[in-house]
């Protein structure tokens, strides 16, 4: 059974590592400003293998399908819901096709709705629900090893999410937040309150991605390892971004810095290790190579 | 402060949406002028709901159903203020750059704003540079307001501003910008008048740039 490979990586006693950003390496690579990631599936498959491919190179040994914004809601947005099984299908496929021969395995991405759910907003719970489980049940279908629902910041979201997936598929899961207002979602969900509220929920992981700084993301994982069992999945950005004189965004933090952050990660309870926005393919290496000295 | 306005205001901090309308009825009815009752009693509850939120405080759910109860309470208020009193503040184009459908935080900026006095127009998400220049030009805009989560549709900020310059607008409107990936640097770089980072100083960046 494939999943199990996710598990047994997962107790080997040793930290796993994930892989970089996907939406600012590609827009590094070519991706034109204003276009969502996820077209370039289907638009321009090639450079969506080669970025797959160098996080492998890097040393990843988990990589995220390019499919963060392809739930059937956020595509219809977009206007390319005609798009929806056709995009899934090959964002698998490709991310396949670049773990092929390597013991590397494949995570399918289920990225927020882009809409408020009640009683913020006006998407039902169910309705959220739903939407996860269809994308979910396209991207099993298709070969993922586990799906990871990131970048979440509504717990009532999150719990529609891991509820809708898990009602389609036994793949292992992670449930990931981002803390962008330090310690605290945008809608004010602390990590604790997160672990708290999934902890009967069936996870193999709990995340923390993207979020703010890499010190608001570090104290943030301290906070969550205190409140669970669960292995964490740690994925932060590359340190706040700023712009250079063309609007190009630039991460201070270097592959270097990064990679003497990660012994620390790692003794702060993170057992499964990358990066989210402004990590590149460098950025990666530098972490493997940390999380080879920490192992 | 007047017992009227201080439960209004409590209700405007609290969110709770029957209580402000029965309670902006009431002074209504009792002869409390409107602008009074916009100003010291709705407007002041939400300049307080922004304060909340900049402390860590208050999150984006209590923002937004403090923004409900003052839109519910405009309502009821509206027909009793005069023609100068309505978007006294000014008037805002809002909309999420070109390429970015992420309307959350345009939204939380918008209602921020309309909490403060401003008239806004909203443009929606993924607008077009043209849209904005059409906003700008048609309908006596004070302020063009762009927002963008994505580092990857930010761009289109300076694209749009660029849309101005071209459109011979640039000069009779100011224009600010925030959203997730934004900061204060970007903003001086692509000729912007100002940025926010949260839709509470949104609406503080907004006053300053008119005033």
């Amino acid at each position: 059974m494939i999943s199990s490979r996710f598990f047994d990586l997962l107790h080997s006693g040793k930290p796993v590592v994930l892989d970089g950003a996907t939406g600012t390496n590609l827009q590094a690579r070519g991706l034109p400003t204003g276009t969502p990631s996820d077209v370039w599936v289907l638009d321009n498959p090639a450079e969506v293998i080669r970025l797959h491919h160098d996080f492998i190179t890097a040393g990843a040994e988990v990589i995220l399908t390019n499919t963060f914004g392809s739930s059937r809601l956020h595509l219809a947005h977009a206007g390319l819901d005609a798009r929806f099984e056709e995009t899934n299908r090959t964002a698998v496929a490709l991310a396949r096709q670049a773990a092929a021969g390597s013991e590397v395995l494949v995570a399918g991405s289920l990225g927020p709705l882009g809409e408020m759910l009640e009683p913020a907003g006006t998407l039902s719970a169910e309705t959220a629900a739903q939407v996860y489980a269809e994308q979910a049940r396209l991207l099993a279908e298709a070969g993922v090893d586990l799906l990871v629902i990131e970048t979440q910041f509504d717990l009532n979201e999150a719990l529609a999410a891991v509820r809708g997936v898990k009602s389609v598929t036994d793949l292992p899961l992670v449930c990931s937040f981002s803390y962008d207002r330090g310690t605290r979602t945008m809608m004010g969900l602390r990590p604790a309150q997160a672990a708290q509220a999934l902890a009967g929920a069936g996870l193999a992981a709990i995340g923390i991605n993207c979020g703010r700084s890499l010190e608001d993301n570090r104290r943030a994982l301290d906070e969550l390892r205190a409140a669970t069992d669960l292995p964490i999945w740690f994925k932060p950005n590359a340190g706040l971004p700023h712009s250079d004189a063309e609007g190009r965004m630039i991460y201070d933090v270097t592959p270097a810095m990064m990679g003497e952050q990660v012994a620390g990660w790692v003794a702060g309870g993170a057992v499964l290790v990358g990066g989210c926005c402004g990590t590149s393919p460098e950025h990666l290496r530098a972490i493997a190579e940390a999380v080879r000295k920490v192992a | 402060m007047d017992e009227k306005l201080k439960a209004i205001y409590q209700c405007i901090v609290e969110g709770d949406n029957n209580g402000v309308q029965e309670h902006v009825r009431a002074a209504l009815e009792s002869g409390m002028d409107a602008g009074t009752i916009l100003n010291e009693g709705l407007i002041a509850g939400m300049a307080e709901v922004g304060r909340l939120f900049e402390e860590g405080e208050y999150f984006v759910p209590e923002m937004l159903i403090s923004a409900r109860a003052m839109k519910s309470a405009m309502a009821i208020l509206k027909p009793h203020l005069t023609s100068e009193q309505v978007g006294f503040a000014g008037r805002v184009a809002i909309g999420t750059v070109k390429g970015d459908l992420h309307d959350i935080g345009k939204n939380l900026v918008g209602l921020m704003l309309e909490g403060a006095g401003f008239q806004v127009i909203d443009l929606g998400s993924d607008v077009a540079p043209e849209k904005f220049v059409e906003a700008a030009k048609n309908n006596d805009v004070d302020i063009v307001a762009m927002s963008a989560l994505l580092t990857t549709t930010m761009v289109n900020m300076k694209s749009t501003i660029a849309a101005l310059e071209e459109a011979g607008v640039r000069e009779k409107v100011k224009v600010m910008i925030g959203g997730a990936p934004v900061t204060e640097a970007y903003a001086r770089q692509i000729g912007a008048d100002g940025y926010a980072p949260d839709a509470s100083r949104a609406v503080a960046l907004a006053k300053s740039l008119l005033s």
